[in-house]
Order: C-alpha cells, then structure tokens, then sequence
C-alpha cells in the first residue's frame, strides 16, 4: 500500500507583528516531512509546545503551512482553490483535545453532527439514520441526540466529537490528543474505541500525544518531535528498542515505568562512532529509521505535563 | 432550575434592589444642604412663613414618619407630588418619559448597528488595516465625552451644513443628532466587548472543527462564532442602556429638549425632594426592568443557564 498522506518540509511561522511592523515570527514547525501509508497508525510524540497542533492544524490546510506542502492521495492540497479545498476537507478530519470547546455549545448535539452532512446536499431522513447508527458506534444513545453539549460528561463529548468527525466518512482522521482531558479510565475506553473504529472503517491515523506509552500503544511508526522538528522517527519497536537521538532517550527515560526498559546495554552497544554527536547514527540503522542530525539537546528535560494549554 | 424559578428569583433581587436604591436617595437628598422651604419662599420669607411652608410640605416631621410615608407611596409607586408646581410626580415624570426613552433607544440602536458589524469585521481581520481603523474609532469614541460630541455635531449639522434642527423636539428628526451624540459612546464600548468576545470564540475548536467539515467561512463565522460571541453583549447592552437613561441628563441639556433627565435637573436645583425621589426611584426601576429583561434573554438564548 502507498502512502495516503505526504508531507514535505512543513514550516509553519506565527507571525506576533507588533505596531512597529517588525516581523517577529516563531518557527513552530520547522521543515518537517513524513508520510503515513493507507491504513497506518502514525504517532507524534512531544512534550508541550513542540509544535504537534500547529502541525496537525498545517498539514490539513485548517491553518495553512507557511512553506512546504502536503500531497494527499497524489492530490497537492496547497495548489487547491479554496473552493476545492473545502469540498476536499471532508476527507481528512480532525478530533481535539479539548471536548468542552470543540462542540458549538448552542447546538444540540444533532444538529452539531447533521451539519457537515446538510453542506454536502444528504436529506434528512438519511442524515438521522447515518447519525443514529454513528452514535451508536461510540457508545451514545441516540435518544440523547436532542440534548446539548453541556449536559454530556467529558468523556461522552469526546465520544461525540468522533462521532462528528466520522459524519463525513473520512480516510485520514487527526486525533490531536484525543485524551489527554479525560480520566485514565475513560482515556482507555476511548483509545480502544478508537482502534475499533479504524479497524471497522479501514481508517489512517495520525494520533498526537504527549504520552509517549499511549503512544507505543496505539501506533506502528512514531515520530518523536522536538522544538518544531522531527528528531527521529522509527517503528514502534524499532524506536523504544533502539532510540538513537539524545532527546528522544531522555523522552523515554523520562516516563515512569518505561526507564526499566530502556536498555542501558543498548546505549552500551552503540559504536563509537555513533556516539559522536557530528555523525550522528546513521550507520546500522534498520529499514524506517531516521533521526535527524539535532543529537546534542540534552540536559533539556522533557516536559510531559501536558495541560490544556 | 426551572425557567420559571430562576425568573421568580430575579425579580425578587429587582425588589430588593428598588428597596435599596430608595432608601438611600432618601436620607441622601436630606443630609445634603439646603432647604425647599426656603427655596419656595425666597429671600423675603419671615421665619414664620419658613416653618408655615414646612409644615404644608411636611418636611417638618420626623425623617422616620417621612421616610415610611415615601416608601408606602413607593409601593404604590405613587411618588407624592411636586414641592414646587404641586402636580403629581408620577404624571410629570411620565410625560416627559417618552422623550427620554426615545433617546436611549435610538441611542443603543445606533450604538448596536455601529459596534456590531464593525467588532466582527475588526475580530475576523484581526490587526487588518480594517481593524485598527475600529479600535482608533472605538478609542474616540470613548474618550470623547457626549456631550462634546453633541457640541461639535450641532456646530457642523445644524450651524455650518443646517440639515437637523438646533434644539428642540419637534419631529423625529430632531432627535437624530442627540441620539448619535449618545449613540457613539456606547458603540465604542459594545464594539471593545464585541472585538473580544468573537476573537475568542473564533479561536474555539468547534470553530475549526467546521471548518474542517468543509463548511463555508461566512457560515462558521456568522452561524456558529458570532452567535456565541454575542451572548455576553445582551448583558453589556442592557447595563448601557441604563447609562444612557443617566447620559440623556446631559444631552437634553446640549440640544435643549425636554426630557427627563431636564426635569430631575431642576428638581435638584429647587431641592424639590419628592420629584427627586421620584425620579431616581424610577430610573432605578427601569434600569433594573432593563437588565432583568436582559438577564432572561441571556438565558433564553443561552441553553446553559436555563437548565443548570
């Protein structure tokens, strides 16, 4: 299967011009490239302020790159009008993090889900149908589709807000850490869910967290970001095995339970050579295993108390 | 909570408000100096006819006799009569209240229909040209006072180019330029909240999750982002409604219309207490009907407050 989603060389800048005019922009994303194969599971890892939203936000065009582009299914999403770009949108979606914003709270949830399916002409009679049987996969009765978001608890909002997604029958769904505001004993119903859910529907993921265990969960491939940039990016067991950047073994040091594993031996194992940190590892590397040539950001340690921003 | 409860418990904080707000201008417009008696009786007055006066107007009483004797009348919302025509308050104040009423109307209305599309525009292009010429607007217009604003226009309008009259109020027209003057005001303020209140919604993820349903961008800012932004300016509009019942003191002045805010005026000047009394009173009561009736749009409107 060739990749459904191709990224290359993202720069995203936020731009905080002044009166004066002066152009002070920060690199939130900085030249990040990758792609996700149809039917994939791909993680980004990073602690908070790395840049994962802002490249989730870019790479669907919801808050355009400032260079680099994104080619979907061949389709280049930056040469699109804007016209064709929002007829394209419906098949890329998005959940957040935040349930309690992410739903408008003067709609109920009915008509929140039946929207994205009024724009595209489906009459009513198939859009409750469709609406029913989409609550009915993440575990909401449908009999509550008349109420509005604040009667919901987070958890269930989180659930609706997938169901909102899935309206538009996507292929690629962004899952910008999807449970990071729930309670851990929602956070797993929900990331199982979601496993079901792609494995029912043939869906790609890009999931985003902060949890680098959530993410090893979840995905076959991770990318672990840092400061705008994709410091390496491995399969799941390729990476946690044998991570080869300084940050992302302070990333896995750093998480309870996970120090254990991480083999001091396989440091140990490192040649010479690779340690030197102006060549960085490139050298016996196994297929799908890239670091980047920024090894020398240690001392940093990684914040993994993601808030809500 | 039921709709109905939560309407019963806000008119019974409108009660308690008027019970307050009485009470105070009460023993206010007392301890303050000076007398109507001898504001009724001049210069001339023997210091029997002083007291002769007093007893007539029964300010010669004990303040706690006249001080139950106002709040009974205010229950019936009778406010005894004119200390110095004799005529009833409650028909004075009525007669001059549609003026008054007139004038803060159209004065919110213009200050609506200038803040409202104008914070949108400011809040969808935000640090636009189109924006900075807003917030320059919104800062004029905020440290402009009215009154000033009432002198410039009648100068140009009515003096220079004389399209609108230069006092009086005779005719709709004439109550264009008063209205503006008070009117610019207010937007500057509702359009500060409006600015505020979009950007933050437009920041929202439900926003960006319709866009990324594909939904048109005047759908998503009109639909979903503006409806939510204006919540909080059904409050900041009745709360400057209020201000324009008190701002229409000074803009009758300027343009020489009888309102009320010209006869509560008057009525400090003379000390004549009843019409004083009577006139605070019933500002208070419609300020306070104002923000009540605000209060349950808010709450029709908004799905939350209701059933929480």
């Amino acid at each position: 299967m060739g990749p459904l989603i191709q990224c290359h060389g993202i720069v995203k800048i936020h731009r905080s011009g002044g009166l004066d005019g002066a152009n002070r922009g920060f690199k939130a994303v900085d030249d990040v490239s990758f792609s996700i194969e149809k039917k994939g599971n791909f993680g980004i890892v990073g602690e908070s302020g790395c840049g994962k939203t802002t490249l989730a936000r870019a790479m669907l065009y919801l808050d355009p790159p400032t260079s680099g582009g994104v080619v979907f299914d061949g389709v280049d999403l930056g040469s699109l009008k804007p016209r064709q770009l929002r007829a394209f949108r419906r098949r890329m979606q998005i959940v957040f993090q935040d349930p309690h914003s992410s739903l408008d709270p003067r709609m109920t949830i009915y008509d929140s889900l039946s929207e994205g399916l009024i724009n595209i002409g489906m009459d009513r009679a198939d859009r409750t149908k469709k609406i029913g049987r989409l609550l009915d996969l993440v575990g909401i009765s449908g009999a509550l589709s008349s109420r509005f978001p604040h009667e919901f608890s987070t958890g269930q909002r989180q659930r609706i807000v997938i169901a909102r997604a899935l309206t538009m029958d996507p292929e690629f769904l962004v899952l910008d850490e999807p449970v990071s505001n729930l309670d851990v004993s929602i956070q797993a119903q929900v990331i199982n869910l979601l496993l079901d859910i792609k494995e029912e529907l043939g869906l790609t993921y890009l999931f985003i967290s902060h949890d680098i265990n959530l993410v090893a969960y979840m995905c076959d491939i991770v990318a672990v970001m840092y400061k705008g940039k994709i410091v390496e990016q491995a399969p799941t067991e390729e990476l946690f095995a044998n991570p080869r950047n300084e940050y992302t073994r302070t990333l896995l040091a750093s998480v309870p339970g996970r120090s254990g594993q991480i083999d001091v031996s396989s440091a140990a194992t490192l040649s010479s050579a690779d340690r030197e940190k102006t060549a960085p590892a490139v050298q016996g590397l196994s297929k799908g295993h890239v670091v980047s040539d920024i090894t020398s950001r240690t001392g940093d340690k990684p914040d993994l108390t993601e808030g809500t921003r | 909570m039921s709709f109905i409860q939560y309407a019963a418990k806000r008119l019974l904080r409108l009660i308690l408000t008027l019970f307050i707000i009485s009470t105070i201008i009460f023993f206010v417009i007392r301890v303050i100096p000076g007398d109507p008696a001898l504001i009724i009786g001049g210069v001339d007055a023997s210091p029997s006819d002083i007291q002769a006066i007093r007893t007539k107007l029964g300010t010669d009483r004990p303040l706690s006799a006249q001080y139950a004797e106002f709040l009974w009348s205010v229950l019936h919302l009778d406010f005894g009569h004119s200390m110095i025509s004799g005529e009833p308050v409650r028909s004075l104040i009525l007669q001059r209240f549609p003026l008054t009423l007139t004038l803060a109307v159209l004065g919110l209305l213009i200050g609506i229909l200038i803040a409202i599309p104008v914070g949108v525009l400011s809040a969808v292009k935000r640090w636009s040209g189109w924006d900075y010429l807003g917030l320059v607007f919104s800062q004029l217009g905020m440290a402009i006072p009215s009154f000033w604003l009432g002198i410039l226009l009648l100068l140009l309008l009515a003096i220079k180019f004389p399209v609108f009259p230069l006092f009086g109020a005779d005719s709709f027209i004439s109550l264009v330029l008063p209205a503006l003057s008070l009117g610019v005001a207010r937007a500057a303020i509702i359009l500060r909240h409006t600015r505020a209140s979009m950007i933050e919604e437009l920041s929202k993820e439900y926003v960006i999750a319709a866009r990324a349903k594909g939904l048109p961008e005047s759908v998503i800012r009109y639909k979903h982002a503006l409806k939510n932004a204006l919540l909080p300016i059904i409050t900041i509009a009745g709360i400057e409604f209020g201000y324009m019942l008190g701002g229409a003191i000074i803009i009758e002045q300027v343009f020489s219309l009888p309102g009320l805010g010209r006869l509560f005026l008057y009525a400090i000047y003379q000390r004549d207490f009843p019409l004083i009394q009577g006139g605070v009173v019933f500002i208070a009561i419609v300020f306070s009907l104002v923000n009540f009736v605000a209060d349950i749009l808010y709450s029709i409107v908004n799905p939350k407050i209701r059933l929480e």
